[in-house]
């Protein structure tokens, strides 16, 4: 039983009443303060608080609701919400959890403005922002991992062994459902540690590892294997898995983690980084704990940032953290078509990161050593409309600048990373070697395979990812259970 | 948890590890790598793999003391275990008959030479190798290349052994003297010497491969630090290479990137040294 049960005497609002109460943000560390640490940056809700905000909700009557349309999994949001004005904050929990298995990291990572949150009735009127939907799904979340008893336990009685390649979101939540399930699931990582972007990309400040732990235990106590250090591709292969390895079905989730590079010259200098690269140092490798850890990093006075999606903007703060002075945000588009989500945005201005619009990189300077120490610009402007129904940007002719910098960051998107997708044949990719898969079911062209997230689709989000491992999962069932492929 | 099964100093602050890791032993070929964590809040470090034993599931691979996690591993004994071992990566070198190949390896890089040599041979090829060392007593591996090559030639910069000099001294010779043709050259060391070999083969327009060893992350293509320049292109080493044509590549950028992290290791390994030594 949630322990704020008593907390509200007042059930029984109407609209009215409901669209009076004002749009609870979270109580968060002060920027000056915060912009030196890597401690997360939201306290997030007390009960209090998230009573209040749930009472904003007026509980839609149409058969669904507009904010469950919204969620790319249709968390019953509108009766999670009803349970926390209730004070019901556990039934809450395990309301979002049939349908979504990771809330504490959605609710902290969602684009909520662009799911969700955009498509609540309340935000759409004039002056009423809309639920917080994400700070509440956060909230629960986090109210059940100290209160409630996530301790999940299933029987591997389906006598069948899936392998899930990746440990990312898709693999994560595929190996939770199939586990659920009955069957018993090994997860193959490349990596040292399991999480994918949620453990390597994005920063502690934004999702603390301690959330991801959380989960990734509450997967191992059901009996998910996990095997670290094994490269599906060199280590084993995939016709090995189902051959040797005696795995009926394989799920690859291996995300989108190639990074792409400018192609412009001087991007081969010392202190010009791939934000893959320089996350990684400081998410998967800690070294934002330096007294710790050993992975080297350094440090100066100014860091340019090129991009302005979610890699871009967890760069450059932690850019910020790291100690450099200086850091900055350039952009060849303008703000409107920044993909980041808003939270970030708005915290990293907080923060006093500057953002410079229509500016493309021509070439960086290095000196003798071949360490960066300057950046050419030329600044841009919007013409036509290009593939992807944004206006292009094209350069203005002469307008080109040097900024002096001690390292620059390229989060301009990433590519398929090739080692599955090379070394398993019969299975189609498309133009941009990603895996052909199926939306709704995940197979791909070859028998037996599964796919999805970032590795399917492109570069996207972890919902997006979550959504399609369950998917997955309910197809590798159903073929398991009849064997028709 | 991968453990220590074997190890042997091999003088100069050089180690070889027998490294209990039977996935990766089942599957490695010549020219791959693999990389390793010491302990869990280590780096992560690439090493070329020197011999694997599929019967006993090890992995071997011969290391150089020079920073602190290198440090680190050489004070683990035989019944220690490594954090993590992941492998094996990389594109395997080309192995097939070419006729002549010249197999180079200087210093430590005859370990990784080694499967290469061995592998050609097998295949068919007539392979001449070229391992130098500082002096005698520093020469690494010399049985087991000979048992390997069809004929061995040794360079040291003291001349105790073999030509006085370094390898790109024989192979000059051997290059200059036009006895036979010669297919391919195959060079793992330091980089400026697979950059002093590339220079010497251009000329006669002798295919020439070289194993790059920038620093890397991942290893899997997705942290992108190991990139180098190969014909002016950005190139992965870790999936792309290491292997790559001597001719394209931008030696000069690819030492730069080395130096990069180098005040930073050296005060890492300082502080641990000192640290150990007061404890
Ligand atoms: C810095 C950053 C910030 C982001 N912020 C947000 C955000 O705020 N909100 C949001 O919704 N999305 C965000 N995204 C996007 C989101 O993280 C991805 O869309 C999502 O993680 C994709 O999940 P996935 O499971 O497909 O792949 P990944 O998370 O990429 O996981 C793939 C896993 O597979 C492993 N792997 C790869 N190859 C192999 C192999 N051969 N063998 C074994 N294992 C392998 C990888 O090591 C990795 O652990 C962000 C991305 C980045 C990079
Ligand atoms: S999972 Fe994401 S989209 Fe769905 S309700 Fe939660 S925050 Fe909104």
């Amino acid at each position: 039983m949630g322990e704020g049960k008593n907390l509200n005497k007042d059930n029984s609002l109407d609209t009215k009443a409901r669209l009076k109460i004002k749009r609870h943000e979270m109580a968060s560390q002060p920027p000056e303060e915060r912009k030196r640490n890597f401690k997360e940056v939201p306290y997030g809700y007390s009960p209090e608080e998230a009573i209040e905000e749930a009472k904003r909700c007026i509980q839609c009557k149409s058969e669904v609701p507009e904010c469950v349309k919204g969620c790319p999994v249709n968390i019953d949001i509108l009766g999670f919400i009803n349970l926390i004005e209730k004070g019901d904050f556990l039934a809450a929990a395990k309301k979002i959890k049939e349908t979504n298995s990771l809330p504490a990291i959605c609710g902290r990572v969602c684009p909520q403005e662009d799911q969700c949150e955009k498509l609540c009735v309340i935000g759409r009127r004039k002056d009423t922002p809309s639920v917080a939907i994400g700070n509440l799904e956060r909230f629960v979340a986090d109210y059940e991992a100290k209160y409630g008893n996530t301790r999940i336990t299933v029987k591997a009685d389906k006598g069948k062994k899936v392998a899930v390649i990746g440990g990312g979101p898709a693999g994560l939540t595929v190996a939770g459902d199939l586990c659920k399930m009955g069957y018993s699931v090994s997860i193959f990582e490349a990596l040292h540690e399991i999480g994918g972007v949620l453990m390597y990309g994005i920063p502690e400040f934004r999702l603390p590892k301690e959330i991801l732990s959380r989960e990734l235990k509450v997967l191992e106590d059901m009996g998910v294997e996990i095997f670290t250090n094994a490269v599906i591709g060199k280590t084993f292969t995939v016709d090995e898995l189902l051959e040797k390895k005696g795995y009926s079905a394989v799920f690859i989730g291996t995300g989108a983690g190639t990074p792409k590079f400018l192609n412009i010259p001087g991007e081969e200098l010392n202190g010009v980084y791939s934000a893959n690269e320089f996350l990684t140092r400081v998410n998967l490798m800690r070294a934002y704990n330096k007294s710790e850890y050993d992975t080297p990093m350094k440090c100066g006075k100014t860091l340019v940032v090129f991009g302005a999606g979610n890699t871009a903007m967890d760069a450059v703060r932690t850019g910020l953290r790291l100690g450099y002075e200086d850091a900055r945000i350039f952009y060849r588009r303008s703000r409107k078509e920044m993909t980041a989500r808003l939270e970030e945005v708005h915290h990293a201005e907080e923060e006093g990161i500057k953002f410079e619009f229509l500016i493309n990189p021509v070439r960086f300077i290095g000196d003798e050593n071949q360490n960066v120490t300057a950046v050419e610009c030329q600044r841009m402007e919007l013409g036509e409309p290009d593939e992807s129904g944004r206006r292009r940007p094209i350069p203005i002719k002469g307008s080109e600048f040097i900024t002096n910098i001690e390292a620059a960051v390229i989060a301009i998107g990433t590519n398929a990373n090739p080692i599955v997708p090379n070394s398993t044949p019969g299975m189609d990719l498309n133009k941009w070697r990603y895996i052909v898969a199926d939306e709704n079911t995940g197979r791909t062209t070859k028998k037996g395979v599964f796919a999805g997230g970032d590795i399917v689709t492109g570069a996207a989000t972890v919902i997006l990812a979550m959504g399609a491992g369950k998917k997955a999962a309910v197809s590798i069932d159903k073929y398991l259970e009849t064997g028709i492929w | 948890m991968y453990e220590i099964v074997g190890r042997k100093s091999m003088g100069e602050g050089i180690n070889l590890y027998n490294i209990l890791a039977p996935d990766i032993a089942s599957k490695a070929l010549p020219g791959q790598f693999i990389i390793l964590r010491v302990y869990g809040k280590g780096e992560r470090i690439p090493i070329t793999i020197a011999k694997t034993d599929k019967n006993d599931g090890t992995v071997t691979i011969l290391v150089q003391t020079l920073g602190k996690t290198t440090h680190m591993l050489s004070e683990l004994n035989v019944g220690d275990s490594l954090a993590d071992v992941v492998g094996p990566l990389g594109v395997p070198t080309e192995i097939i008959k070419f006729g002549t190949v010249v197999c180079i390896g200087g210093g430590f890089g005859i370990a990784a030479i080694y499967p290469i040599a061995k592998a050609l041979k097998e295949s068919g090829n007539k392979v001449i190798s070229i391992i130098g060392a500082r002096s005698k007593n520093l020469l690494l591996m010399e049985d087991e290349m000979r048992a390997v090559s069809t004929e061995l030639l040794v360079a040291t910069n003291d001349g105790s052994y073999g030509t006085k000099g370094i390898v790109t001294d024989v192979l000059k010779e051997l290059i200059g003297d036009k006895k036979e043709p010669i297919d391919r050259v195959i060079a793992i060391g330091p980089v400026i010497m697979m950059k002093a070999v590339s220079d010497l083969t251009r000329d006669k327009s002798i295919k020439t491969i070289v194993s790059l060893n920038p620093i890397m992350i991942d290893g899997t293509g997705m942290c992108g630090a190991c990139r180098v320049l190969v014909d002016k292109k950005t190139k992965f080493a870790c999936v792309d290479g290491p292997d790559f044509d001597g001719h394209k590549v931008d030696f000069d950028n690819l030492m730069n990137r080395l130096k990069f992290y180098k005040e930073e290791e050296k005060a890492s390994y300082e502080c641990h040294t000192k640290e150990h030594h007061q404890s």
